[in-house]
């Protein structure tokens, strides 16, 4: 400790406790970082609108209102169909939290696909609206990966991102990234339109085009997809290619030139 | 007569050696011996900041060898066709034959995709090397006399490279850098009265034509690398016949510099440097990628992906388009389009503001002697404070440029983000300002301490008495010499009011700003005066300290 | 404005320039005066043998490194297919032949660096020496024979005395550069009146440009988004991409009674309103629509517009309003222009009004 103290005027002691400091900011940041999210198991079962309509009473009444016409703190449901209750349920969107950011966001799912069956059932006895889409609808077989990309493009990147990274809409509310979101919800998304999102109805947009759409985000941002030229640096372009290029290029670089100019030990000291 | 010299030579030592003969036969054509008598033992000063330099010259080097490779495969031309080749996910989509090409290079060409990324990556290296390289010649007033020339060739290399990066990011005409041009297209139409034209000429008639990249190309990889490389060899020579600059310390003056002999220690390091740039940039290639065109497509006008940035060097320009509030005036059938024009204005008066800087400053000294001592940052508190202004809006820019992906990232409001940055555009460079120059006569009144109290070691004395010291111990002459080796100027005053003659003469409003100026540099409270000889005789004569 | 209206004693003092290393002992009068060059002092490198034999085997070692790195780059190259993908932690799927080849041109790169600079700093002579500066400017006498030659040089061609000659040679050398100006005038063709005009006209109709079908009323929902082109325009077409750049459509479905604008009410067809795709700031294809606020954003600078209140910017460095296309519904039941944009679409120009 008396070393320590003594050493506290050190030349360098600025330098040791700077790098200290930054070291333990990256640790709290690591440490309070927000964690992963969780995926929904897939199991299937019978549904009853019965059965939907107590989970509905329970979860979803107090802000959609008891018949699902709607309240002050909840859009009507009536007519928004299965396919929108299985996303909005299944993404862990629905239920919201009471107080709520700019727009309502992906978490934990907290029922079972039997129960989020069950509510999409009664839901849709409400009124017609979107069913949730069949495996072959969503499933690469039959898929125009290149086709998919235009359409991507045209209709979904401005949001999106040009791989589904993600983007910024005004006042806080953002496109969530696409990746790893289940093919089904995806598909759903689209038909329905969650939050400020809009619709692209099977009439704007076949059902031949959402099923190019998913298979083209599959081989572009999913897990298992390649990136020839190594790090993607989350795929966002130029602007964390440039901060690449600061702190890992020039300082590379800068480390390097420190050292060549560097004096090399004399031999009194070693 | 030098058959006669020739023999002579041989006459007493036989043959001389090839590499004796060869130097011989070139230097009876170009007199390089003579060349070499000057510069073969040139001296370089060893500072690792003195490498910045060289980091720029060689990723210039890396770019204009690595992008000869990729002219050698790639197509300037917007003609559509319709991709073959080995990427699945774009196969059968039209595409320019520019952005087809750059595909069949990253995929098709044993490695294609690797030069393609050194490429790219050097760029961005060159570009921020060139940035932190003019921020180390300005902060340590490397660019006093003799230098401020070789300082408009390093500004202009910066300039011309932010050019041949936008036009070289623009070549694949891939919809990411589409919309970039697309940008250019808004912002030249922007301009009174030759805007539409000057689009028009660009672009062949409307956005986008058939000819951008064909015409791009030619700026891209002739016209402004061949100035870049005239420039760039003016500013070598210049360094060369300066002579490089140095940092105070014993046996270094205005007159003289310190260091190692080009041949062998310089050749060997700076030669050796260059392999080491070139294998760093080399390595960034093979793990991380730059600029997936693959992934965004081709561009058609209609389309756009969000997270619309250009490559960082223009983020700045990127930023001010995106804070400027939208005005816009029309008056007799025309338009003023001040939410571009401004900001187009904007971009060439800050970049300015910071290149004519060097001679605003030798005005208000009126010194014209040559400075080949580096100041220290903080002894000139006011040049500093100004740069890290500068540097302040230029990062604000930068923030602004990256608006949309802050607000992501951090889970702001965009707009939020965009009017912290329309208020920090005014404010943070004034806050700048004020910090920075608190933060160098801080540091300077330390120094000050230092020389005349010696350097506080924490160890703490307890006296005889009971008193609590903490030890000073002295510095060395070394140490106190470099601490007060810099030049202080004193503020100037407006001249009296009447001439030698006794007649009242006008004094100019220059004069006036001058001595104003002057004063806000090297006024009272402005600098510290450095400690004087008898200052520290005082001290020292009286024993220790307290 | 020159350095003579300042006060010589203003200027800094020239400092006490020692000869180099001549003084090394602390000046009785100057505590401050430069001391000298400090004595060379030995790396260990430079007493001990073995120590100099070590630096030269890990010199000699990265070169040897250099050149496998340089044949592993060819093996590299001839071996591995160009499609191969491999994942590398933590970096992911990646392409192999990237990988190999950018890592072993790297070693080879950095291990002859390395060397090269390994050797300098521990085998090469580290002793300081110090190069005199010289003055750059000239001495006088150098000043004054120069001055002395140009004057005589200018006096014998006369430039002076015959100023016809000087005076046209003047007017030559500047008119000569403009043929290269005028040369550039057929870069491209004169705006004219085209940037207000567009592919739109009376009847044609709406193609969806996902189904490239045309658009029918019932096909648009409300809450939902969707580009169209003019019919007749495939992007196969040579002029697709000019015609895009200026036509691109957005169609959206309000509630008519949502819809403040009067005018755009009346050009909409049952809450059914088109808007030019194309931002009017400096021309991104706008499209970040929110369908619960009924704002459109631009992906590019951040421009918003309300779609329900005739387009008008509510935030970012927009100008003025998206234009609007005036639409109704043809005999066949499709969605058709009623017309051209009545204004210029895309950014705004000097010409625009």
């Amino acid at each position: 400790m008396k070393k320590l103290s003594a050493r506290r005027r050190h030349p360098l002691a600025a330098v040791v406790v700077l790098l200290l400091a930054l070291a333990c900011t990256g640790g709290l940041y690591a440490a309070f970082a927000p964690a992963s999210k969780a995926q929904a198991d897939e199991t299937s079962q019978s549904l009853t609108i019965e059965e939907g309509k107590k989970l509905y009473a329970v979860g979803c009444a107090s802000c959609h209102g008891k018949g699902g016409q709607g309240s002050s703190d909840g859009p009507s449901l009536v007519g928004v169909g299965a396919a929108a209750v299985d996303f909005q349920v299944g993404t862990g969107r629905m239920p919201a939290a009471t107080s709520q950011g700019p727009q309502v966001v992906k978490k934990k799912n907290i029922y079972t696909q039997a129960q989020i069956d069950q509510l999409a059932a009664f839901i849709a006895s409400l009124g017609a609206g979107p069913a949730v889409p069949t495996k072959d609808l969503y499933g690469p077989d039959g898929a125009d990966i290149a086709a998919g990309g235009e359409l991507f493009r045209t209709n979904c990147a401005q949001c999106h991102n040009f791989v589904g990274s993600g983007g910024a809409l005004t006042k806080g509310k953002f496109a969530p990234d696409l990746q790893g979101v289940d093919p089904k919800h995806i598909y759903e998304a689209m038909q329905t339109g969650p939050q400020n999102m809009p619709s692209f109805p099977d009439t704007t947009l076949s059902e031949k085009n959402k099923k190019d759409i998913i298979a083209y985000l599959d081989s572009v941002n999913s897990s298992k997809t390649v990136n020839p030229g190594g790090l993607n640096l989350g795929g966002i372009g130029p602007v964390s290619e440039g901060l690449f290029a600061w702190i890992f290029g020039l300082g590379a670089l800068i480390a390097v030139a420190v050292w060549v100019a560097a004096r090399t030990a004399k031999a009194k000291k070693s | 007569m030098s058959t006669n010299e020739n023999s002579e030579s041989r006459d007493e030592r036989g043959k001389a050696p090839a590499g004796e003969r060869v130097a011989d036969w070139a230097d009876g054509r170009l007199g390089i011996y003579s060349l070499a008598k000057s510069n073969m033992r040139k001296i370089f000063p060893d500072h690792w900041s003195f490498m910045l330099g060289e980091v720029c010259m060689y990723s210039f080097i890396i770019i204009i060898l690595t992008g000869v490779y990729l002219t050698l495969f790639f197509h300037p031309s917007m003609n559509e066709v319709e991709y073959h080749g080995s990427y699945v996910p774009l196969q059968g989509q039209l595409m320019s034959e520019a952005f087809n090409s750059t595909l069949h290079i990253s995929f098709d060409v044993r490695g294609g995709l690797l030069i393609r990324q050194i490429h790219h990556w050097a760029a961005l290296i060159f570009l921020a090397g060139m940035f932190v390289h003019m921020m180390r010649v300005f902060f340590t007033g490397a660019f006093r006399k003799p230098r401020e020339i070789n300082w408009l060739f390093g500004f202009l290399l910066f300039v011309l490279g932010m050019f041949t990066g936008f036009t070289g990011y623009s070549l694949p005409d891939d919809l990411l850098s589409g919309t970039g041009v697309r940008f250019t297209e808004g912002a030249i139409l922007s301009m009174p009265i030759v805007g539409t034209y000057i689009s028009f000429f660009l672009f062949g008639g409307q956005f986008p034509g058939h000819d951008f990249v064909a015409r791009f190309y030619s700026i891209h990889i002739l016209l402004l690398p061949g100035i870049m490389l005239g420039l760039m060899v003016g500013h070598l020579i210049l360094v060369f016949y300066h002579k490089h600059t140095q940092f105070a310390g014993p046996g270094k003056s205005e007159k003289n510099v310190v260091g190692m002999p080009l041949l062998p220690v310089y050749m060997a390091k700076a030669g050796g440097f260059f392999f080491l740039v070139f294998g760093v940039i080399a390595a960034i290639a093979a793990t991380t990628q730059i600029n997936p065109i693959w992934a965004m497509g081709p561009y058609r006008p209609d389309q756009v992906s969000t997270g619309a940035q250009p490559d960082w060097y223009m983020g700045f320009a990127e930023g001010l388009i995106r804070y400027m509030p939208g005005w816009e005036i029309n008056f007799w059938g025309h338009t003023l389009v001040l939410g571009v024009f401004i900001p187009l204005v904007l971009f060439g008066l800050v970049l300015a503001a910071i290149a004519v800087y060097p001679f605003i400053e030798s005005w208000v000294t009126g010194d014209k002697s040559e400075h080949h001592i580096l100041d220290r940052p903080r002894n000139a508190p006011t040049r500093t404070a100004f740069g890290v202004a500068w540097v302040t809006v230029y990062m604000v820019g930068l923030i602004g440029g990256g608006n949309d992906l802050i607000a992501t990232h951090f889970h702001l409001s965009i707009n939020d983000v965009t009017w912290f940055v329309r208020i920090f555009f005014f404010a943070g460079p004034v806050i700048a300002f004020i910090v920075t120059k608190r933060i160098c006569l801080g540091l300077q009144r330390r120094d000050k301490e230092k020389v005349l109290h010696g350097r506080e070691t924490g160890i703490i004395k307890r006296l005889p008495h009971g008193e609590f010291i903490e030890v000073h111990e002295p510095l060395s002459q070394e140490q106190l010499h470099t601490l007060t080796a810099h030049h202080q100027y004193e503020p100037a005053q407006v001249g009296p009011a009447v001439d030698e003659n006794g007649v009242e003469r006008k004094i100019k409003g220059s004069e006036k700003l001058r001595a104003k100026l002057s004063n806000a540099y090297y006024g009272e409270d402005n600098q510290i005066p450095k400690p004087s000889v008898e200052e520290y005789k005082e001290i020292t004569s009286g024993h220790g300290h307290h | 404005m020159s350095s003579q209206d300042i006060p010589e004693e203003n200027l800094p003092a020239e400092q006490d320039h020692h000869a180099h290393g001549a003084v090394s002992v602390a000046d009785e009068k100057n505590p401050f005066a430069d001391p000298g060059l400090p004595p060379h002092e030995h790396r260990i490198q430079d007493i001990d043998e073995r120590a100099a034999k070590r630096s030269e085997r890990v010199v000699a070692m990265l070169f040897t490194v250099s050149m496998l790195a340089t044949v592993g780059f060819i093996a590299s190259y001839v071996t591995i297919p160009k499609d191969k993908a491999i994942f590398v932690f933590p970096i992911g799927h990646i392409s192999a032949l990237n990988f190999a080849l950018g890592l072993t041109l790297g070693a080879a790169l950095f291990c002859i660096g390395a060397g090269a600079v390994h050797w300098a700093r521990t085998l090469m002579s580290d002793v300081e020496v110090a190069d005199e500066r010289h003055a750059i400017a000239a001495e006088p006498e150098v000043k004054a024979k120069v001055l002395a030659d140009f004057k005589q040089g200018a006096k014998e061609s006369a430039i002076g005395r015959r100023k016809l000659i000087r005076n046209t040679m003047f007017g030559a050398l500047t008119l000569v550069p403009l043929s290269g100006v005028v040369l550039l005038r057929d870069l491209g063709p004169l705006p004219g009146t085209s940037l207000r005009h567009t592919a739109w006209s009376k009847g044609k109709l709406l193609v969806n440009m996902n189904t490239n079908e045309p658009l029918r009323p019932s096909d648009v929902a409300v809450g939902s988004l969707t580009f169209a082109k003019p019919e007749g325009v495939e992007e196969s077409q040579e002029d697709f991409q000019n015609v895009m750049a200026k036509a691109a459509l957005m169609i959206i479905r309000l509630q008519p009674d949502n819809i403040k604008d009067k005018r755009e009410l009346e050009w909409s067809h049952e809450g059914i309103v088109a808007y030019s795709k194309i931002c009017t700031h400096v021309g991104c294809p706008i499209s970040l629509y929110e369908q619960q606020t009924h704002h459109v954003l631009c992906p590019c600078h951040q421009s918003t517009f309300d779609l329900s209140d005739g387009a008008r910017v509510i935030f970012g460095p927009a100008g003025h309003a998206l234009p609007q296309l005036r639409i109704g519904v043809s005999e066949e039941g499709y969605l058709q222009a009623l017309g051209d944009f009545e204004e210029p679409v895309g950014p705004a120009f000097w010409e625009r009004g």
